[in-house]
């Protein structure tokens, strides 16, 4: 592990000062020392390791929370960074070795590290609350876990809004035995976005009006537009549902390039994170998304991406032209670039800006940067499930009270509900596929909630709204296959179904109408499996995080898919996933979207 | 009902009604499209729902295994206060007399309860103006509605001479289908005075930022009021389009023109006092909130 001379660091102030700062290096400023990042050269091409964060490695290792400057859109923002650097260092670990992680708080405020996706005892989950107490200003807490496990995974604060203010870095854990994955060259791509606001200023501002962000709304010249390329009738019927509903079709993302800046590494795309590559090389890139509102569509043109990894957990390759994913997520995959560049081309869900960095084979030579795709309105599939294809096909999805196998599947569990006893074959036999049978909580019929959705849509192929025929091959839920199967062969013991829940117009968020507060834990009963299923009753997508254990995902049938710790939910979508309860304690469940995750779409889960 | 002062007795129990009047779930529940595949709004939870605490093992957030005791108990911002203060309009009215008016609302609380003062008024001179100011309690009762209640006090000042009135007030606020915006309102005044005020907007958005606004508002009242030139039944009714250009989300400047006409008796006692019954205006004025 390098030696971190914090003792030479000045105590950052926020000044009148002026910075000579270009946008395009962008980043941390001031007190940064230079070995740690070097985007504080004002002139002069950027560095080739801008953006690119510092690697510690080792059983031993320090990180240090505290105030760093940092200047992504010309005016300076105070950022709280870890070891003083956006990302945070890049903590390569090695699967088997116990690591010791000091984590001291040089803020003035309490502070937590949160390590994504790893296994490990509950008291090392660091959500303060639930795990710990937080670290306290000028505490060091001492981090000590076993790795069980190999992959990219990412570390982040879960204090407040210190995630989004610059709190995120990535891990990478060697496997102990030979890497599956073959590259020459291995690249963490860590996406984020940035707002010169103060997060919670954002968030009230949603709160007064849950619009604030999107400049995408429908008008009336659209509808004209409208009217003069279909019929006067064809505009209103588009629109009717709607506005009945009162609707939102643009809704896709609450915050906007109105008020973020999209990162790469850390870098904005005018600062163009580069990565260089020989031609001919295999090039692997870790695909973490560290942002704290943005779902991002991810493409290289020109070049296939075979994804080997999700959540950190192999995958049987899939090759793809483009992938959607959200806060929480993270994909590995490889790239053989033959010809000289290359633009990473993220864009943000609601088309209103994109983060970009280069692969290329010298530093001075960049590829096209593509357009942004044109924003697209949400589909009647976003909002009703099943029932947007159409009466003749509804009578054949799964989610239809017409099967009447599926409807006795959903009998044999009221009855059990009713206290009625069966028999053991029975009952697997009626767990063997997830129930498609709707029920809402109680709770639901209220203030907080806008929507429910009575017929969902099961299926796990759909890339997602603006991605639907854009003539690209692009990743769904459905072509990932973890190598292997699952971790734990057994069938459900049980099931249990959650609705994620909002209203729009409120800003609220909420787990079967319930926001964290009101809310009860979910139970899991030491080493039993169980079905989880999650339905989807808001129109925009929640990538949903369980700490602690595994969420392996299965289709409507009830076949493994693939293991998760971040399941993104479409809108009108029910899917379920079993988990292994074998993780004594209490743990963390929510929304990794930040703002809905501090609305209340949060749940606390309780093994024992 | 009648009386000429109110104790804090009849307040309780008139609030008390109300309360319970606007929270009766079923005067909110809509019918459904039985096609739809989706429903909204509806507050009546059917009998085969879930519970949304079965799966609790019968713990709570506080009383569960492993709990921390800790003296930082998780806490979202569904259990924080919030405050909120929104100038809808203070314009510049041009007319035969050109006229200040004002429409604010300030709040506090949560997402499905605070507290609302709001403040209408409009001034011409130190001896002409007028201000209805109301402290309300604000509670969530549907997905788009809100049931307000509280009082309003009026301050009616004309050549001089000041009327002061109380009301109890009784009302929804919220967004109805088709993107209305509606504020429907009952008052209970002393003398068995009672008034009902109905309020809609709408917003179309010719761009991302230039919105044009149309706006109506009508008044009735069971008596009339001469102090305060009020007729009984529908006394005043307001028809306007404001055009604001939205620099930020915060910040709208606006021109309009709007239409305002009394009627009946309210009509006789403005027109006596040598003003106009219904007049055309030009507006000039700004929209904000923090």
């Amino acid at each position: 592990m390098k030696k971190t001379p914090w003792h030479q660091m000045n105590p950052p102030r926020v000044s009148r000062r002026r910075f000579v700062q270009g946008l395009a290096a962008g980043g941390v400023l001031a007190t940064t020392p230079a070995w740690l990042y070097a985007s504080n050269n004002a002139q002069g091409p950027a560095d080739a390791h801008t953006g690119s964060a510092p690697v510690l490695s080792g059983r031993d290792i320090h990180l240090v929370v505290a105030e760093s400057l940092v200047n992504f859109t010309g005016a300076p923002r105070m950022a709280t960074t870890i070891n003083g650097s956006i990302p945070a260092p890049t903590l390569h670990l090695r699967e088997g070795d116990e690591v010791r992680i000091r984590v001291t708080n040089r803020l003035r405020e309490y502070t937590s590290i949160h390590w994504h996706g790893i296994i490990l005892p509950y008291q090392m989950d660091g959500v303060p609350g639930i795990s710990f107490q937080g670290i306290a200003p000028g505490e060091t807490f001492t981090y000590r876990f076993c790795l069980r496990q190999s992959g990219t995974y990412w570390y982040h604060s879960h204090s407040g809004m210190q995630e989004l203010t610059g709190m995120y870095g990535a891990i990478i854990v060697e496997p102990r035995e030979t890497q599956c994955v073959r590259a020459d060259r291995d690249y963490v791509v860590q996406l984020s976005d940035w707002t010169d606001e103060d997060p919670m200023q954002v968030f009230h501002k949603l709160k007064k009006q849950g619009n604030y962000y999107n400049y995408h709304q429908p008008t009336v010249v659209d509808f004209f537009r409208d009217v003069s390329r279909t019929s006067l009738g064809q505009a209103i019927d588009k629109r009717r549902m709607w506005n009945q509903m009162r609707m939102n079709p643009t809704d896709l993302s609450d915050l906007s390039a109105a008020t973020l800046t999209y990162l790469m590494n850390g870098v904005t795309p005018k600062g163009n994170w580069t990565g260089l590559f020989k031609p001919g090389e295999c090039v692997r890139l870790r695909f973490i998304n560290s942002a704290g509102s943005t779902f991002y569509d991810v493409r290289i043109p020109e070049l296939k991406m075979r994804v080997v990894q999700a959540d950190g957990v192999d995958t049987e390759p899939v090759t793809v032209d483009e992938f959607r994913f959200g806060p929480g997520q993270t994909y590995d995959v490889l790239v053989e670039p033959k010809t000289e560049a290359y633009t990473i081309f993220a864009q943000s869900m609601d088309r209103s800006g994109f983060a970009r960095g280069t692969l290329t084979v010298r530093k001075d030579i960049v590829a096209p940067v593509p357009a942004l795709d044109t924003p697209e309105w949400l589909s009647m599939a976003d909002m009703m499930g099943n029932m947007a294809h159409g009466n003749s096909s509804a009578g054949h999805s799964m989610g239809q009270i017409s099967m009447p196998g599926m409807d006795h599947a959903g009998m044999g569990r009221s009855m059990q509900h009713g206290g009625m006893k069966m028999d053991h074959r029975e009952h697997a036999q009626a767990l063997s596929r997830p129930s498609s049978t709707v029920r809402h909580a109680r709770s639901e019929y209220g203030p907080s909630v806008d929507m429910r959705v009575d017929r969902p849509r099961t299926n796990l192929d759909d890339p997602g709204v603006g991605l639907r025929n854009n003539g690209r091959r692009v990743l769904t839920l459905a072509d990932l296959h973890s190598v292997g199967g699952p971790l734990d062969t057994r069938g459900p013991g049980r099931e249990i179904e959650l609705h994620l829940t909002g209203n729009m117009e409120r800003y609220t968020w909420s787990i079967d109408g319930l926001e964290f507060g009101k809310s009860t834990p979910v139970h899991m009963k030491y080493g039993e499996r169980l079905r989880v299923i999650l339905q989807n009753d808001t129109m925009m997508t929640h990538p949903m995080h369980m700490h602690g254990m595994w969420n392996e995902l299965e289709d409507v049938e009830g076949r493994f898919v693939a293991r998760l710790h971040t399941i993104p939910v479409q809108p009108a979508q029910r899917l379920s996933f079993l988990v292994t309860a074998d993780a004594l304690g209490r743990w963390a469940w929510h929304c990794h979207l930040m703002l809905h995750m501090d609305s209340g779409m949060f749940r606390e889960v309780v093994v024992s | 009902m009648k009386r000429t002062t109110m104790d804090t007795a009849t307040i309780k129990q008139l609030l008390m009604t109300s309360v319970l009047l606007l929270s009766n779930e079923t005067l909110w529940a809509q019918t459904n499209d039985p096609h739809a595949a989706h429903s909204q709004s509806t507050n009546v939870a059917p009998a085969e729902s879930r519970d949304p605490h079965a799966n609790s093992g019968g713990y709570t957030l506080d009383n569960a295994p492993y709990g921390l005791q800790s003296e930082h108990p998780l806490h979202l911002a569904d259990e924080h206060n919030l405050a909120g203060l929104r100038v809808n309009r203070l314009e510049r009215v041009a007319a035969d007399e050109n006229a200040t008016a004002l429409d604010a609302q300030a709040w506090f609380g949560r997402d499905y309860q605070r507290m609302v003062v709001k403040t209408e008024g409009s001034y011409l001179n130190e001896t002409k103006y007028d201000l209805n100011t109301q402290l309300l309690y604000s509670h969530a009762v549907a997905s788009y509605w809100d049931a307000r209640s509280g009082l309003r006090y009026d301050t009616h000042t004309d050549n001089g001479t000041r009327s002061d009135r109380t009301w109890l007030a009784l009302g929804i606020q919220g967004l109805a289908p088709y993107w209305f915006e509606l504020d429907a309102t009952a008052y209970l005044g002393e003398g068995g005075r009672v008034a009902f005020l109905l309020e809609a907007e709408y917003e179309l958005l010719l761009s991302q930022r230039l919105i044009l606004q149309p706006r109506a508002q009508v008044s009735l009242y069971r008596k009339s009021d001469t102090q305060t030139d009020i007729g009984s039944g529908l006394s005043d009714a307001v028809a306007g389009l404001r055009l604001r250009y939205e620099f930020s989300r915060q910040f709208a400047p606006y021109v309009g023109l709007e239409w305002s006409g009394t009627f009946g008796e309210t009509a006789d006692f403005i027109e006596a006092k040598g003003r106009p019954a219904r007049e055309t205006q030009y507006l000039l004025g700004v929209r904000f909130w923090f």
